[in-house]
């Protein structure tokens, strides 16, 4: 029995480190109607910039906590309200979670485009009762250190502190009456904007003090550590149904400990050590999912206002009179003519890989098109059904020596086999729960998957000999063949998108975005349209992380970890998830920016400043959901039309931009 | 009507929500062609009931057949294919799509249209013949004019309209219709109550009618059907329950002659 407390015990800190971010989430989302994915991003933000006043510019810990987690957490919670949230509506839950995952994919690449890189070290300390190295007593032979008793005693007061809040003031019932509709709270005489902001800068200086404090509790300071605790609280808070503070503290309390205590009775060489443990968080949110039907209720409430939001603005194509419209899809075909004589004539070798790895990449970004542009489901694990096929296809190659086109072909089926089973899991999930169901999936392999050396080779990934990307019977890989090859699978993705999104299953899937209810009262079978279109964007996904795979001659993990499965999100959303062209500028756009900024001095980020803009351009998801390209296409369109046609042609525009219901 | 087959049975049929009974051991049919009113004061457990007919909700316990069909197990889309249509209380349009659209995507789901390898094989244009099917529902319903119209940018009556369309694109053997005169004014709902009368007469689709406006229900309806706190209180012609003085005393709250 003591070897079992002596197991679990050190979970307890690891517990109420989770818990402090769990009721904090749930606070978050019971006061602002947001889930906040940026949580941990925050939480490091604040631990980050505490470090640096401390460690590097020899601040006090008082002065240094002053402007980290008093000054900056409220101020960027205040900023998020103000800039952000505010004008999202209650009902658009999908807005309001594209920008939370901006924010978390966003913040961790902005810190060193300001601050530059910087190494620090997580022994930096504020605790401010008890020391961490001292040994106070001893508890059924466990030694109870000032760590366990800080994180303990916090926990304790930010439980009851958040829990009082919420349920005994009037504040908490304003707040709960504010998630359900600013608008309709405004009319019985409450400040809504300003009961909405000061929760988020209650959360937001509860996730700056829940990042200076839980620092040394890591050892290491790390964005991933941090993505990771969020993760753990995330699977505690979806227990507590998004609802309870003491059940989402007790659940994160009972993961430390289960996770402590399985890796004390475990042998470290054991697979359910190396696999399951790591996955534990995970698991529970799969379950929580499954099992728990208030889960699926999530995204059920809806602004009784919400008739009076404006219609959805059309897309550029849609908005263009006739005329304009020839002009535009003639220039198009005109550039594209243009470009593939470039690629084939005088363009430098650089450029070339750089536009050969955009077109890799907006090919999978096309399956993101599909899934959440088309079909309206929030998935964040397309970059995970890439690297299916992507290592799929190398261990093909490496170990039965299949040309790698060939053993693409098996990964992309093997990608869409997986994304079945997931759409087979998630059947019941909308929203939120899906977005958290694919997040899990995401974490999920790559604690597995590809964290197993076997298969990914480890951090440095499989590097593919060039003889199994192409013989010469086959293909020659240079630079041009390998433009040819990744237009054509491209075009071809593209295509089979067009086709879908003119043809039975796209109309389909658009009436499913409008209404299930009714969609399914028509005789429609929901689940298999889902299925069939998770299964054709794992697909398309596993394609495109093949050719990425072929172009950079290498299959590596860190291509396709769940981060990047976020990233992709948000490139799509940041110039438009309705459209294919928004894919491809997207995947294009990246590529080339990121070129960019190798011209430019490391001291500005560099690469991180790729998705530091893409980040913060998918925040005007917010303000312009069709896409902030495609925001601007339709502006300039407009403008060109006024200036060379003067004569209405009867654009789509002037019908479906007049109002909603009357 | 007294030799026309029982299309729609309800036997015993009940749904509790945790303590509260929406749905007291309701029992009555549709005959094949019929129209019956289904009518009671708010919380009288008519929409819960549409929707344990529809699959939306599954009864707690009763037996529900359809064209002499148990409809036990059936999943919502399954009891749409044997031909129960159904309009909502609450509109449920598919924002951003046109009114052609709304009347496509049920047009096909009748035909039960919706493989992907045809849509990879570009199969899936409109046939002549859904084109000429889609047109006559606009034209029975009246929004021929709004065919190529957004539904963003349609008011709550036309919605209602649309969404009828909808449902009779399908071509239903009966049309579950729940409140579709809410919102709509005195010009908008004698359109309502003409299409329902139409398709009666004319397709032969049976319909079940939930409405508070009683000078609709009796335009429309053979036979009406009383609900009060999710008890069936009254069946048989509308004058005849109407008079009823249990009625009277549930639904309007008064006991006497009008």
């Amino acid at each position: 029995m003591e070897h079992f407390f002596g197991f679990a015990f050190p979970g307890i800190p690891y517990g109420c480190s989770y818990a402090i971010v769990a009721v904090s989430l749930v606070l978050t989302y019971q006061a602002t109607g947001v889930f906040n994915f940026a949580f941990g991003a925050q939480a490091f933000a604040s631990a980050f910039v505490f470090t640096l006043l401390t460690q590097n510019h020899g601040w006090s810990g008082f002065a240094a906590f002053l402007v980290s987690v008093v000054v900056m957490g409220p101020a960027v919670g205040f900023a998020f309200d103000r800039l952000l949230f505010r004008h999202i509506p209650n009902s658009n839950g999908t807005a309001k979670l594209v920008c939370s995952l901006s924010l978390l994919v966003g913040i961790p690449s902005l810190l060193p485009v300001i601050f530059g890189q910087q190494k620090l070290d997580a022994t930096a300390t504020i605790f401010p009762f008890f020391n961490p190295n001292v040994v106070y007593f001893t508890l059924i032979g466990t030694p109870i250190n000032g760590i366990y008793l800080s994180t303990f005693s916090v926990t304790a007061v930010v439980l009851v502190a958040l829990t009082a809040l919420l349920r005994y003031t009037n504040l908490g019932l304003q707040m709960r009456g504010a998630v359900e509709s600013r608008r309709l709270v405004q009319l019985d005489g409450v400040n809504a904007n300003g009961v909405v902001a000061l929760a988020w800068v209650v959360s937001s200086f509860m996730a700056g003090l829940a990042g200076v404090l839980l620092a040394p509790v890591f050892g290491a300071f790390t964005a991933d550590n941090f993505a990771a605790l969020t993760v753990t609280a995330i699977a505690a808070a979806v227990c507590a149904l998004m609802r309870s503070l003491p059940i989402a503290a007790g659940v994160a309390v009972l993961i430390g400990v289960a996770t402590t205590t399985l890796q004390g009775y475990l042998s470290p060489n054991s697979i359910i050590y190396s696999a399951v443990v790591p996955a534990l968080p995970f698991l529970v949110i799969v379950g929580a999912l499954l099992f728990l039907p208030g889960m699926r209720a999530l995204e059920s409430s809806r602004d009784p206002l919400a008739t009076i939001d404006p219609p959805p603005p059309p897309t550029a194509a849609g908005a263009r009179a006739p005329k304009m419209d020839r002009i535009v899809r003639t220039s198009w075909w005109v550039l594209l003519a243009v470009f593939f004589a470039s690629m084939l004539t005088w363009i430098p070798v650089t450029w070339e890989s750089v536009f050969n790895y955009g077109m890799a990449l907006s090919t999978v970004l096309l399956s993101v098109t599909l899934i959440t542009g088309m079909a309206g489901q929030l998935s964040l694990c397309q970059g995970t059904f890439a690297g299916i096929s992507a290592f799929t296809a190398a261990q093909m190659a490496n170990h039965l020596g299949l040309n790698m086109l060939l053993g693409g072909l098996f990964g992309a089926a093997l990608a869409a086999v997986v994304a079945v089973v997931l759409a087979l899991l998630s059947l019941r999930l909308r929203g939120l729960g899906l977005a958290l169901m694919t997040l899990a999936a995401a974490l999920l392999f790559d604690s597995t998957f590809f964290s197993a050396v076997s298969i990914t080779a480890g951090v440095e990934g499989v590097s593919l000999q060039s003889k199994w990307l192409g013989t010469s019977a086959f293909f020659n890989f240079d630079g041009h063949a390998l433009f040819l090859l990744g237009i054509s699978v491209l075009a071809v993705c593209v295509f089979v998108v067009l086709l879908v999104r003119k043809g039975t299953v796209g109309r389909n899937l658009a009436a499913m975005r409008g209404s299930e209810t009714a969609v399914a009262g028509l005789g429609i079978n929901l689940s298999r349209q889902r299925i069939m279109v998770f299964a054709l964007s794992g697909a398309i996904a596993g394609l495109g992380g093949v050719l990425v795979t072929i172009q950079q001659q290498l299959a590596s993990p860190s291509d396709w970890n769940y981060q990047y499965s976020l990233v992709f999100v948000v490139l799509v959303v940041t110039t438009s998830v309705s459209t294919v062209e928004g894919a491809i500028q997207a995947g294009i756009g990246f590529a080339v920016i990121q070129q960019l900024l190798t011209y430019i001095p490391s001291r500005f980020g560099g690469p991180s400043l790729t998705i530091v803009l893409f980040a913060f351009g998918a925040l005007t998801y917010a303000a312009h959901p069709e896409g902030v390209l495609e925001y601007q296409k339709r502006r300039s369109t407009l403008y060109f039309e006024k200036l060379f046609f003067r004569q209405n042609e009867g654009k789509p525009s002037d019908v479906s931009t007049t109002g909603a219901h009357g | 009507m007294g030799s026309a087959a029982v299309l729609l049975s309800l036997e015993n049929v009940s749904k509790a929500f945790g303590g509260i009974v929406a749905v007291q051991d309701v029992s009555f049919t549709v005959d094949t062609g019929e129209s019956v009113g289904l009518v009671g004061p708010n919380g009288a457990g008519k929409t819960t009931l549409f929707n344990c007919v529809c699959g939306q909700l599954r009864q707690d316990a009763g037996a529900i057949t359809f064209g002499g069909r148990s409809l036990a197990g059936l999943p919502t889309f399954k009891r749409a294919r044997l031909g129960i249509g159904r309009t909502y209380q609450k509109v449920e349009v598919f924002t951003d799509m046109t009114v052609r659209d709304h009347l496509m995507v049920a047009e096909r789901a009748r035909r039960g249209e919706g493989r992907l390898w045809k849509d990879l094989l570009n199969m899936s244009a409109p046939t002549s013949s859904e084109v000429r099917q889609v047109e006559a529902t606009l034209e029975l319903v009246g929004i021929t004019h709004l065919a190529e119209v957004s539904v963003n940018s349609l008011g709550l009556g036309l919605c209602r309209l649309v969404e009828l369309a909808r449902a009779l694109a399908a071509e239903p053997k009966i049309l579950l219709a729940d409140e579709p005169s809410s919102g709509l004014d005195l010009h908008e709902t004698a359109e309502v109550a003409a299409v329902l009368r139409t398709v009666q007469r004319e397709r032969g689709t049976a319909v079940l009618l939930v409405e508070h406006d009683l000078t609709m229900v009796s335009d429309v309806v053979d036979r009406t059907v009383v609900m009060d706190l999710g008890k069936v209180l009254a069946d048989g012609p509308f004058t005849e329950v109407m008079a009823n003085p249990t009625v009277r005393q549930a639904y309007l709250g008064q006991v006497g002659t009008a």
